[in-house]
């Protein structure tokens, strides 16, 4: 066996963050045994040699028990040789029967850029199918749109995370970095910062201030702070001006959003909203920031249009060390929504619909334009649509768990469960390949190179350390030979630099592009800031400097109106049900849920609520709640906290259950359900031990 | 061709319109507006007057709105008639406009004081009155606000913070009486008092002479007087077309008038006896009515609107809400008083729901009540906490190192505990980077890298003392 390298520098598998972090395998005498050891890398500027625990840990999955090795047909192990003609006979014979369509494929914003890349060309070469999307439309979409709509370009922070310290002023809209990023804090100063949360969270801990709205009520936050900015004076008349259009249209509209209205819908004190719009007014530099909290609503578009009125209202875009930008979530949730994953794209975040993006991608592929399929279904409208006579018959599903993330998830396992085939790609048995037809055991990680973008849209080389167990595959190489048994052989290549460098050509005159980015300039570089259009381009760390990618170059301002969540309260169901994550786990916890160190810190799902609604119906701490919404149940354990708004419970959604309730209502704009607000009711179940 | 007519333009009647446009982007809509402005919004007008907003950001519609939502719109055109018969309505010019559904939004207008000279009282409801009051303060010494309302406070407030001495004249024994008790209200009047406007209550006004406004006993000086004592609603073209009207345009749960392709919203339009004076009750109403006659929402019906009123005035923090003037008798009653600092806070319990409430003094919690009051949400047992949140759940302060258990959590990035660090002081670490170095503590977000290095210091120091 060859020697495995020492020290590989890389990147944590988790979040957008993507923490520098050296994996070294560990040795005794010449023996490798099956650790690694990990330790922060002080040279990656977006976490400064800092890690959290879930970083830390990181390496506890590579040698768990709990990963697959053998490829499984009906839950039975088999070669990989008869799980992958299986799997390809039964798509060949479903597609003949039911069209091209009938087939669909999920991704996910964890997988590398090669691999998000290549299961969209896959989809579209391979299978010819328009059905497929990602879990990525349940993250990053609302954000994308609305920055998209005002910028012309979608690049979650549009300079590097570093700049952040040279900003007087941060107001972060439903994020809660201490715990889903912890290293990030490090790049902000809290007596700078600005909270909104309907929770008290480790993040509004750490704030100066701290705007505890009601769930769904963002937009109208927003659209105050806006009014209040206006009536203030601090319009920066020349920026608006010079650099956007349309400020009229929104001026107006926010008249009708004076403070006074504004607190009686969210219920922050007019005196909070003036002193976050004079915090960033008076800051010098000042940055607006949105996560899933003010994204996931079936209005987030508008929620973050609105933010971004505010900025430019302001003058923030395009000065550096102040702007607008959106906290990604997954590892590669930025790099993932650029390459053509997504149902209505192609590579170099390229619409589907343009023909002359059609005709670049096409010549790449080596395909007729006229052959690659239109527009597909969004994450959701496909789940749903699985298994009906209308919809999918079969699904491919890599680096996802829909059973746990998505909304309405009880109906969606029924949708999963109705399909004549489901294929899952996963290093674990997740509880979404529990219901596979066939699964097939991939490599992660550290056992595999790729690039991922981070939350800055900076390209980074995630190296090899270690040899994948024997038994698994990557998705690569799955994805290759699938489409030799598909008769589509010889244009899917499983090597990742070779399936880079079609990228970069695929991506090359799109609006993320690639084309100059190789391996060597991002190991020289530490990261290279898409775009980048020519191998001797450095890279855009900070874009919008001198104008926004828009037809003339200016921002848009679009006004937008508030309106109440989707399903509001009722006698029936009377308390807010918001969700979200905790420091010990990642997404659906498939990978941290199978980690001890972050089992035992927070080893179950727990409902949080109010001392005062705990009084109000009997609930003890340590009660086992059952927590009964339109769409589903799910029970949990009752954690007592004046953390939280006394109308409003929450659950942290890396456990199968949480989704079972949330609202699959979705955003006109970015197909984005409404997972942070839907309505509950609560009845104590069992006493606490 | 026939489609919705609105007659009015203000709050109601450009609420409507948008509303229609929002769930409906082809309905043919034509709207008549009395004024020749674009519709503004009015309830600004207080911090126009005031000069904390500027009259060109109250817009609500601009002129290019029309046009780019495809309404077609006659400002400064008075509506005369309703021919019912032939469905249709008829402006001064004589043109007539069909209708398949008519929104009647005609507002209201000021009462003015029925008092010899009353002609000298500039009304404050419109714009055009903003600018007469703003250009007339310029040249005056003195004014009179007469009403101690919620408009007359915010008027009087406005023109004292332009440096205006000014005198607020209530009829009644104190201000906002319909909205306040007597002690809120003395409260408030202290408040004002101490913000430069001098209060009168239980004054009658007889009459408005050159510089004076005249008193039953006595008279004040003033160059310029505002009359904000309230308004009626404009009903005269409902009751010419015979439609049922009381005090305003009679209306059902559909805000639909005794003829069914007629509809009333607003302060014209009177729903099971009541006619509404706050914005938040007409924009429910423009709201249903859209629903209703775009077809978003066949079954949308209006319950009547919680009350909840917000004084806009710099430096007078006032909210009221519900059944104020309920008493021991009636209701739970919780209260704190703070004349002195300006502080009236009153809750109204029944049932273990907030039915009322009165706030003066107090912008933190008027948020959290209004909403508790708006949803009927469960107050805790202690009300205290209602009223001085920070008495109840109040974040911890950040304890000594000395006090907090060996269990607690010291770095929640990587889950280590006060015992953890312990442990690894007891094996030998003396610094912050040693302990970071076996436990992984301070190496996530980096902020609790302070208490690790107390309860290092701690130990040391324990150390120290009993070697």
């Amino acid at each position: 066996m060859a020697p495995l390298p020492e020290g590989t520098a890389t990147h944590c598998p988790y979040c957008a963050l993507q923490c520098g972090m050296h994996v070294t395998p560990l040795e005794i005498g010449q023996v490798e045994i099956d650790q690694v050891e990990i330790t922060p890398r002080d040279d990656v500027p977006a976490n400064q040699g800092g890690l959290c625990q879930k970083g830390w840990t990181a390496g506890a999955l590579l040698r768990s028990p709990h990963r697959l090795t053998t490829p499984l047909v009906h839950g039975k192990p088999v070669g990989w040789d008869e799980a992958l003609g299986y799997a390809a006979a039964r798509i060949a014979r479903i597609q003949d029967v039911h069209g091209p369509d009938a087939v669909a494929v999920f991704g996910g914003g964890g997988l590398t850029n090669e691999k998000a890349y290549q299961l969209g060309k896959f989809a579209r070469v391979a299978l010819r199918t328009s059905q497929i999307d990602y879990n990525g439309r349940f993250c990053m979409s609302s954000a994308a749109a609305a920055t998209n709509r005002a910028f012309g370009l979608d690049r979650g922070l549009p300079f590097p995370v570093t700049d952040l310290a040279e900003a007087g002023a941060v107001l972060l809209a439903g994020g809660n970095v201490a715990e889903t990023m912890p290293p990030f804090v490090r790049h902000l100063n809290p007596a700078g910062l600005i909270v909104v949360d309907p929770r008290e969270t480790a993040t509004a801990r750490l704030a100066a201030l701290h705007l505890q709205n009601a769930p769904g009520t963002d937009l109208a936050l927003a659209l105050a702070l806006l009014h209040i900015a206006i009536a203030d004076g601090h319009v920066a008349e020349e920026y608006v001006a010079a650099r956007t259009t349309g400020f009229d249209a929104v001026r107006d509209s926010v008249s009708a959003w004076w403070p006074e209205r504004a607190e009686r819908v969210t219920g922050v004190p007019v005196a909070g909203m003036r002193r976050a719009v004079a915090m960033l007014a008076e800051a010098g530099n000042a940055v607006i920031l949105t996560g899933r909290g003010a994204e996931q609503h079936a209005k987030g578009t508008d929620t973050v249009t609105a933010y971004i009125n505010l900025a430019l209202t302001l003058g923030l875009p395009g000065r550096r060390g102040s702007g607008y930008g959106c906290v990604t979530g997954q590892g590669n949730g930025q790099g993932g929504r650029e390459h053509g994953q997504k149902a209505d794209q192609l590579p170099g975040y390229r619409k589907i619909d343009d023909p002359a993006a059609r005709a670049h991608v096409a010549a790449v592929w080596g395909v007729d334009p006229a052959d690659l399929p239109g527009p597909g279904r969004s994450a959701y409208e496909l789940l749903d649509a699985l298994g009906t006579p209308e919809g999918p018959k079969a699904l491919l599903l890599f680096g996802s768990n829909p059973v746990v993330s998505s909304p309405r998830s009880g109906h969606v396992a029924g949708r999963l469960a109705a399909l004549d085939l489901l294929v899952v790609a996963d290093l674990v048995l997740s509880d979404t390949a529990e219901l596979a037809t066939v699964v097939l055991p991939t490599a992660q990680w550290a056992e595999e190179a790729g690039t991922m973008t981070n939350l800055e849209g900076r390209v980074l080389l995630r190296r090899r350390a270690v040899a994948p167990p024997s038994g698994v595959r990557s998705d690569l190489e799955i994805l290759s030979g699938l489409a030799d048994r598909l008769g589509r052989g010889g244009v899917f290549p499983d090597d990742p630099r070779t399936v880079f460098d079609e990228l970069r050509r695929a991506s090359a005159g799109g609006v993320a592009d690639y084309s100059g980015i190789t391996y060597e300039k991002i190991a020289d570089q530490g990261g290279v800031f898409w775009p980048c259009p020519a191998d001797d381009h450095p890279g855009t760390p900070r874009i919008f400097l001198d104008r926004f990618p828009t037809p003339d170059g200016r921002a848009r301002m679009v006004a937008v109106d508030h309106r109440p969540p989707v399903e509001d309260v009722d006698a029936d169901f009377p308390y807010y049900l918001t969700t979200g994550r905790l420091l010990a786990h990642y997404q659906s916890g498939a990978q941290t849920r199978r980690v001890a160190d972050l089992t035992e810190a927070a080893p179950q799902p727990f409902l949080e609520l109010h001392p005062d609604l705990a009084d109000h119906l009997g609930i003890r701490p340590g009660d086992l709640v059952r927590v009964t919404g339109r769409r589903g149940v799910t029970e949990a354990t009752a954690r007592i906290s004046a953390a939280i708004r006394a109308d409003t419970v929450f659950l942290p959604f890396h456990w199968e259950g949480p989704n079972r309730l949330t609202n699959p209502a979705l955003d006109p704009v970015s197909r984005m359900p409404e997972f942070k607000v839907c309505a509950v009711n609560l009845a104590v179940v069992g006493g606490g031990r | 061709m026939r489609g919705i007519v609105v007659v009015g333009n203000g709050m109601a009647g450009s609420r409507l319109v948008s509303e229609v446009r929002a769930r409906d982007k082809k309905a043919r809509v034509t709207v008549f507006g009395a004024e020749e402005r674009a519709p503004y919004n009015r309830v600004l007008l207080s911090n126009v007057l005031a000069g904390t907003t500027r009259a060109d950001q109250v817009r609500l519609h601009g002129p290019s709105w029309y046009a780019d939502h495809d309404v077609t719109v006659h400002l400064g055109t008075e509506v005369v008639a309703i021919d019912r018969e032939t469905r249709c309505v008829i402006t001064g010019d004589g043109r007539r406009t069909p209708y398949s559904v008519l929104v009647l939004a005609t507002g209201s207008e000021p009462v003015v004081p029925a008092v010899p000279g009353a002609e000298r009282a500039i009304a404050f409801r419109t714009m055009d009155d903003c600018e007469r009051i703003l250009a007339a303060a310029k040249a005056s010494r003195r004014a009179v606000v007469i009403g101690g309302g919620l408009l007359g406070v915010e008027a009087a407030r406005g023109l004292a913070g332009r440096g205006l001495p000014v005198t607020l004249l209530h009829l009644k024994g104190h201000l906002m009486d319909r909205q306040l008790d007597h002690e809120a209200g003395q409260v408030l009047g202290d408040t004002l008092a101490g913000l430069g406007v001098e209060i009168m209550t239980g004054v009658t006004v007889t009459g408005i002479t050159e510089g004076k406004v005249e008193l039953t006993s006595g008279h004040v000086e003033a160059d310029l007087v505002v009359a904000a004592c309230g308004v009626r609603p404009v009903t005269t073209l409902a009751h010419d077309a015979g439609l049922h009207v009381e005090r305003g345009i009679v209306v059902d749960d559909e805000m639909r008038t005794d003829d069914p392709a007629i509809f009333a919203v607003g302060e014209c339009a009177q729903h099971d006896g009541q006619v509404y004076g706050l914005v938040a009750p007409c924009w429910e109403q423009a709201a249903i009515v859209a629903d209703l006659i775009t077809g978003a929402d066949a079954r949308a019906r209006y319950r009547g609107s919680r009350l909840v009123t917000r004084l806009k005035a710099k430096s007078v923090e006032l909210a009221a809400m519900g059944e104020t003037h309920l008493t021991d008798a009636d209701a739970e009653i919780v209260r704190f008083t703070h004349r002195r600092g300006g502080t009236y806070r009153k809750l109204v319990i029944r049932d273990g729901r907030l039915v009322g409430a009165i706030l003066v003094g107090d912008p933190a919690t008027v948020g959290t009540l209004t909403q508790l009051f708006d949803r009927g949400g469960p107050l805790p047992a202690d009300r205290a906490g209602l009223l001085f949140p920070s008495l109840s759940g109040a974040a911890p302060v950040s304890p000594s190192p000395v006090r907090m258990p060996d269990a607690a959590q010291v770095c929640r990035c990587n889950n280590v505990t006060k015992g953890q660090i312990r442990a690894c002081w007891e094996a030998g670490a003396r610094d912050v980077a040693a302990v970071a170095a076996a436990t992984r503590a301070t190496t996530g977000c980096g902020s609790c890298a302070e208490t690790v290095g107390g309860i290092v210091e701690w130990l040391c120091e324990q150390e120290g003392a009993s070697a």
